[in-house]
């Protein structure tokens, strides 16, 4: 669906502040697609992403949306990020209307639709993000929780119907509770109505839990990507690029230098448990 | 026992007291803090965490009830920077806290305000940067420094001041794995070795586990408080509170209900691992 060609992108080209946010980097990602971008602080993960919708353009290189230039001639650019919506770190620091229903509506008002529709979009959008219109449409965005402004602000991107969605860091500043709601509502978009996602995050455990397959980025450059089982079976190569494997993961191999028969490539509680229960009856079994 | 750094006492505080949209944040905290402890606060979003920790430096003041410091009564007229001194604090943001274009420069802001003599900030900047292994990076513009590395800087700028108490404010919530293993390794170390009394504002459970005491907050009270292994063996009322146990402590007892030998007390990764497989 999106196919990112030998992309690199220059802050501040020519002035003495120039810095190169990143460089060569070439990807695709299929319609229904959930993919994780993971990288340390600083190595460009924002910078990439900010591409695939047009909202920034790149110094050198292409991105193609289901195989058109978006940068070409007679691209209706709000048409592409129409298409792939993107919602920014700390989205709740746009929310601007005075309700919640007006904050929701005005990307697909923008588009040009009735306002049949709008309401429409505006009411599923809510919907499909836990904040039931009834109770929530009439309310002032602002006196809503950290966890329920997160997701208002998730409503209108979803509203404009997008058919990706770019999430960067959904949920840093969250408690554990707010962010298993909001990551529980990005699966079900992604399970229930085929919505490509495009995950940032620093949380190991997010990708292992969710992700098909994540790009790994350092300084600008796409330096591995794959499944979170191959790319987790290399922790010494994670940790020097600033990341690290989940903590089951971490687990199972501990236990396996200690000689319990478990596989290293662990990536969920369940499984881990599994793993566990299966490794101790063998041991049993052994001795026996 | 070492008598309290800080003091708290019946701490209240509404937001906008007195007014229509009074909007109380904190309701009865009683809280005793000695120096080399270390504390970590949870509880959900808006069950009053920061601004509790606002208290502990003097950045709030109380609407009712009592905050010490150090003997320091911070409603004190001139408490403020006496407070200050004694109490630095690290947020979540580590763009927002930067104030200089040199690491050492940011590093020394703090002491200028306090007037001491240039050698002596010196002395100060070159062992704080030490302490938090930056000294080769002290020519460097901060915001060429990665998360991490800019977290540091605002704890050394802390040090510098010759602290008692540090209080991290979700200060890794942005921070890469790497970042955060910086910024914990850190400030746990500060805290063991040097004494000084640590405060973890965090949602991380992970976090939590490393602390000697643990406060749960709920709707500006005090709703559970222990041990992690006492905190976090409450199961049911963490779940009422909104709090999901560590990962290992769930793992732990998912095994422990299949029949596997593994202690309630379980929190962390070294300590599943002595039970599943005890070094031999």
């Amino acid at each position: 669906m999106i196919r990112c060609e030998r992309l690199t992108h220059v802050y501040g080209r020519g002035t003495p502040l120039e810095a190169r946010a990143i460089t060569d980097v070439s990807l695709s990602i299929e319609a229904g697609e959930f993919v994780g971008v993971i990288g340390a602080t600083g190595s460009g993960k924002s910078t990439l992403v900010q591409h695939m919708n047009g909202l920034l353009r790149p110094t050198s290189g292409c991105v193609y949306l289901d195989g058109v230039d978006i940068h070409a001639r007679g691209v209706d650019r709000r048409r592409v990020r129409q298409q792939i919506g993107l919602l920014f770190q700390y989205p709740e620091q746009q929310l601007f209307d005075e309700t919640v229903a007006a904050d929701v509506a005005f990307g697909p008002r923008n588009l040009g639709l009735g306002e049949e529709e709008v309401g429409i979009r505006v009411r599923r959008a809510l919907e499909l993000v836990g904040l039931p219109p009834e109770r929530f449409g009439a309310r002032s965005p602002f006196e809503l929780s950290g966890g329920e402004m997160r997701r208002a602000a998730l409503a209108g991107v979803l509203a404009m119907d997008p058919r990706m969605l770019i999430l960067d860091e959904p949920t840093a500043g969250l408690d554990p509770l707010g962010r298993r709601e909001i990551l529980g509502h990005i699966t079900r978009l992604h399970r229930e109505r085929g919505l490509a996602i495009v995950l940032i995050t620093h949380s190991m455990d997010a990708v292992a839990r969710l992700c098909g397959r994540a790009f790994v980025l350092d300084r600008g450059a796409l330096v591995a990507s794959g499944t979170p089982r191959e790319l987790f079976a290399d922790p010494a190569k994670l940790e020097a690029l600033g990341l690290g494997v989940p903590q089951v993961t971490q687990l199972a191999r501990r236990l396996r230098e200690r000689g319990l028969p478990i596989p290293g490539d662990v990536l969920t509680t369940n499984e881990a448990q599994r793993a566990i229960l299966n490794a101790l009856s063998v041991r049993g079994r052994g001795a026996l | 026992m070492v008598p309290p750094l800080i003091t708290v006492r019946d701490l209240h505080h509404t937001y906008r007291a007195g007014t229509d949209a009074a909007t109380p944040a904190l309701a009865g905290i009683d809280l005793d803090l000695r120096p080399g402890e270390c504390l970590a606060v949870i509880g959900g979003n808006g069950s009053g965490k920061s601004t509790l920790a606002k208290h502990l430096n003097a950045l709030l003041l109380p609407t009712a009830g009592e905050v010490r410091v150090d003997g320091i009564d911070t409603r004190a007229p001139d408490a403020v920077w006496e407070v200050r001194r004694r109490v630095g604090m690290v947020f979540e943001h580590p763009d927002n806290q930067i104030v200089a274009a040199v690491v050492e420069e940011d590093v020394a802001f703090g002491c200028e305000n306090l007037g001491l003599p240039p050698a002596d900030i010196r002395a100060r900047v070159d062992q704080a940067l030490r302490t938090v292994g930056l000294e080769a990076l002290r020519r460097h513009p901060p915001h060429l420094l990665s998360g991490g590395q800019k977290q540091r800087v605002a704890i050394a700028g802390i040090l510098a001041m010759h602290p008692r108490c540090l209080v991290l404010d979700e200060a890794t919530s942005m921070l890469d794995p790497q970042g955060q293993r910086e910024v914990m390794g850190t400030a746990l170390r500060l805290c063991r070795e040097d004494g000084l009394a640590l405060v973890l504002i965090t949602h991380a459970m992970e976090e939590a586990v490393c602390a000697d005491r643990v406060l749960v907050l709920a709707e500006g009270r005090c709703a559970l408080q222990g041990t992690p292994a006492e905190v976090f063996a409450r199961t049911a009322e963490l779940a009422r509170l909104r709090i999901e146990p560590p990962e290992m402590a769930s793992l732990g007892r998912a095994l422990a209900a299949e029949g596997v030998a593994v202690p309630a007390s379980v929190l962390t990764i070294d300590q599943l691992v002595e039970a599943l497989a005890p070094r031999p």
